[in-house]
């Protein structure tokens, strides 16, 4: 039985290997797409994989044209639909550069791709996986984290992780994706995916630590965690003068 | 002191075997052990430090021999002679061979022997937690604590605008079986879990609730330097719009990361002092 398996999985993998050879047979026999090498490069995870319709629509590209050298060049190499004559007498420095430019340009494409609903749809399932990892502050219980840029243009800041349950942001544990740029996930992300999936938007954790010193609570700190308390009961009266509710998503969760 | 009290256990060590391993160190040194700090001999034979420890941690007195490597006198039952004999701090190689012998004759209860060696190695273990929870609350604790926040042995702050801040170990509660160790961080006044996996199963009552604290009040520098701090913190934006706060995912928590600027906050502020005031 196992055996059996074992030969069906291989018969399946070796299918999926025809059909990519399948696919990417207009631009050269054997190799793989640009785009699928990308995603499985080391740090790459938080990436999800935007459609090659969506890169060679020139609609989308909007001012993205001067972000890179040979721009038509660079669109082409990542949809595997640059020749392979043109690949070949390429000198070596070259094809490194347009290596390099392809990914900062896929990063920049997919900034845009992930606030499509298409793009928010894969963003989903790799938030559901918990893909960008979990928030590490205590209360928010392991709380899955959203990818957010500081800036939509390239070369500021490198991406940084959004909370959705405490509302703040942290840095990404691994050192491998604390380098990547936060202009691929752009600006916008998270709260774009807030509002295309309300739902899942947590009920927010109202507990909080104040450090005590055999069982006294530190006067200082306790004092600061009294008049923040102050601030979230007004902001509590305020919505519900607006009559939100606040006891579904997006509300606070009671004090256990 | 410490100093002479290291140069003494080597020479003991020297004397007894070639390789004899001091079992505080090599705990110490272990693997995901990098949180504890070593907690000095002379504090662990005060019997004062110890008090009531011994109804908290089973086979009290073989966890504490083994913890300060005098575990090999004897398999007496006897403990107060025992304790007696490790009172003068010396035996002889005799008494060893003696046991060895002793061991030997009572070959069908070795395994029994095996295994109470685990236990009471679990024992040590927890003993040890709990002396050091104390331990690092005394002036040299903090002090080699502190050696251990400066060189970031704990880890630093993973929020983004605590820009790296070092984080102090903590326990949820003071019994043992309760809490996993937690990390405060200073500037953000909040409670985070290790990053690495390996501290994650780490008994939190090892460093007891009131260490954060003692440690801030004992370098006051600490307080001041996190007060000085800026005081961002960060707003959900699409296209540059903040979200509304009627909205779903509108801004809740705000308060968390808030801090008092104009006067009126202020005076508001003076009001949180003893309660918390009407709104």
């Amino acid at each position: 039985m196992a055996e059996q398996n074992s030969m069906e999985t291989r018969a399946l993998s070796e299918r999926d290997i025809d059909m990519t050879n399948e696919l990417g047979s207009d631009s050269s026999e054997d190799v793989d797409m640009w785009i699928e090498i990308f995603l499985g490069r080391k740090g790459h995870e938080y990436f999800c994989e935007v459609d090659p319709e969506y890169i060679t629509d020139r609609f989308n590209l909007i001012n993205l044209q001067k972000s890179v050298a040979k721009f038509s060049q660079v669109v082409q190499y990542i949809v595997d639909n640059l020749d392979e004559d043109t690949l070949e007498n390429m000198p070596r420095q070259r094809l490194e550069q347009l290596e390099k430019d392809a990914r900062k340009f896929y990063g920049l494409i997919h900034a845009r791709y992930i606030i499509t609903v298409k793009g928010l749809q894969k963003m989903y399932s790799k938030y559901k996986d918990a893909d960008f990892g979990r928030c590490l502050r205590v209360y928010c219980n392991f709380q899955p984290l959203l990818p957010v840029g500081l800036h939509d243009a390239p070369g500021y800041e490198c991406v940084k992780l959004y909370c959705p349950s405490c509302e703040d942001l942290y840095n990404p544990k691994s050192s491998r994706h604390a380098s990547i740029d936060g202009a691929y996930f752009g600006t916008t992300f998270p709260g774009m995916f807030l509002q295309a999936y309300p739902e899942l938007t947590p009920k927010h954790p109202v507990k909080r630590y104040v450090p005590k010193i055999f069982g006294f609570e530190l006067h200082k700190q306790a004092q600061l965690a009294r008049w923040q308390e102050v601030q979230r009961l007004k902001l509590v009266k305020n919505l519900e003068e607006k009559n939100v509710n606040l006891s579904k998503n997006g509300g606070y969760k009671a004090l256990e | 002191m410490s100093t002479d009290y290291i140069d003494n256990q080597s020479h003991m060590s020297d004397e007894d075997s070639g390789t004899y391993d001091e079992w505080i160190p090599s705990f110490c040194s272990r693997f995901g052990h990098e949180y504890f700090c070593v907690v000095p001999t002379d504090f662990i034979e005060d019997d004062f430090n110890m008090t009531s420890l011994a109804q908290d941690v089973p086979h009290y007195r073989k966890a504490l021999d083994l913890i300060l490597d005098l575990e090999e006198v004897s398999e007496d039952e006897d403990d107060i002679a025992e304790r007696e004999s490790q009172a003068t701090n010396k035996y002889d190689q005799d008494g060893d061979q003696n046991m060895e012998g002793q061991i030997k004759e009572k070959d069908g209860k070795g395994k029994t022997q095996m295994v109470n060696h685990s236990i009471i190695e679990h024992a040590a273990e927890q003993l040890y937690g709990l002396i050091h929870a104390r331990f690092i609350l005394t002036k040299q604790g903090l002090q080699e604590m502190a050696e251990k926040f400066d060189h970031k042995q704990f880890g630093t702050c993973p929020r983004y605008y605590c820009n790296g801040m070092q984080l102090l170990p903590c326990g949820l509660s003071d019994t043992i079986g309760k809490h996993t160790v937690r990390l405060y961080c200073p500037s953000c006044q909040d409670l985070y879990l290790p990053q690495s996996s390996r501290f994650l199963c780490l008994e939190g009552a090892y460093w007891g609730t009131s260490f954060p604290g003692v440690f801030l009040k004992h370098f006051k520098a600490l307080e001041d330097y996190v007060e000085r701090k800026g005081k961002e913190s960060y707003q959900l934006k699409v296209f540059g719009f903040k979200i509304a706060d009627e909205a779903v995912s509108g801004q809740r928590m705000k308060w968390l990361r808030q801090y008092p600027s104009t006067e009126e906050e202020w005076d508001e502020f003076a009001k949180c002092e003893f309660e918390l005031p009407k709104v």
